[in-house]
């Protein structure tokens, strides 16, 4: 029980840490969306209200590993929010974009924009 | 230094960034269950249609055998879009199946009215021509959601309506038999091999 509790304040703790770390001044790159396949998450639930693992794959033509392995980063920041359900006995899992996401991801496209603009000038 | 050695800058970085995350936008909102295969069977059953019926007349039965087409046709169309759609995991629920059957359902509505003025103003010859055009225009906008292929195949679709319309009565069948099964079975075929089915 004790252990439990443990690791689940711990595992709170790391999911406050990802955001804060996440999170960082307007000005600052958020590196966790960087990543070409997590930017690629990002997008394309950006225009989506939810999405399949299936559809996310097909859609940034990446593995099952792969794709696991960058959402679970996006998932413990907060970023997305996965729920997991079954249809017709077979396992579905469906990916959504949090708030925070939301926030994070127009953040680093007026990152972008800005990087754009200050260069024209 | 060579040219090509040089880094790209910053600002080329944040310009690549931001192409890709357009990109990934736009394939992310595309519909792409749209069934080649589908597309396919209902050229076929159109061509045999077209042979049973004969050149339009002003007769509830040559009407009526092309609505009953349209029936088969529907549901060829929706269980292989249902077959694709499970097969490839996408929703037939979610925000892109949502934006298409908008977009594609309103000109199919305005074309059932219009059967029912052009019948009840025995001007059921015309039929091929507000057929094909209203089919058309119902793919074309609803392939502005989907894969790029589709809107052609809508635009072809609405210029064989227009020429049916400028053409004599008695090729409609032909017309018919052009759009809903050789450009159906062209484009369904092209849409198989290029989408997944």
């Amino acid at each position: 029980m004790a252990r439990s509790a443990s690791s689940r304040q711990s595992a709170i703790s790391s999911r406050q840490s990802a955001v804060k770390k996440a999170e960082k001044t307007p000005l600052s790159l958020d590196r966790l969306i960087h990543e070409r396949l997590r930017l690629g998450i990002v997008s394309a639930l950006a225009v989506n209200d939810r999405l399949t693992f299936n559809e996310l794959k097909r859609l940034l033509q990446t593995t099952d590993g792969n794709l696991s392995v960058h959402a679970r980063k996006l998932e413990e920041a907060a970023y997305i929010a996965c729920d997991k359900t079954f249809e017709s006995r077979m396992p579905r899992t469906e990916y959504r974009l949090t708030a925070t996401g939301r926030r994070a991801f127009d953040k680093y496209l007026a990152h972008m924009e800005a990087i754009i603009a200050a260069a024209k000038q | 230094m060579s040219a090509a050695a040089v880094p790209p800058s910053l600002h080329d970085h944040a310009a690549d960034h931001l192409r890709f995350i357009r990109d990934t936008m736009a394939r992310a909102a595309d519909f792409t269950a749209v069934p080649g295969w589908g597309g396919v069977w209902m050229g076929i059953t159109a061509l045999v249609t077209a042979a049973a019926a004969g050149p339009p007349r002003d007769t509830p039965a040559w009407v009526g055998i092309w609505l009953a087409d349209a029936g088969v046709a529907v549901a060829l169309g929706l269980g292989a879009m249902v077959r694709k759609a499970r097969r490839a995991g996408v929703s037939l629920t979610g925000a892109p199946a949502r934006r298409f059957a908008l977009a594609f359902v309103p000109p199919l509505m305005a074309g059932a009215v219009l059967t029912g003025v052009f019948v009840r103003d025995h001007l059921s010859t015309r039929l091929p021509g507000c057929w094909l055009l209203l089919y058309g225009a119902a793919v074309t906008s609803g392939g502005a959601f989907s894969v790029r292929l589709v809107p052609v195949m809508g635009i072809c679709f609405m210029a064989l309506g227009v020429l049916a319309f400028v053409s004599p009565v008695s090729t409609g069948s032909l017309f018919m038999a052009a759009g809903f099964g050789a450009l159906q079975i062209g484009f369904g075929l092209i849409i198989a091999r290029k989408y997944g089915g």
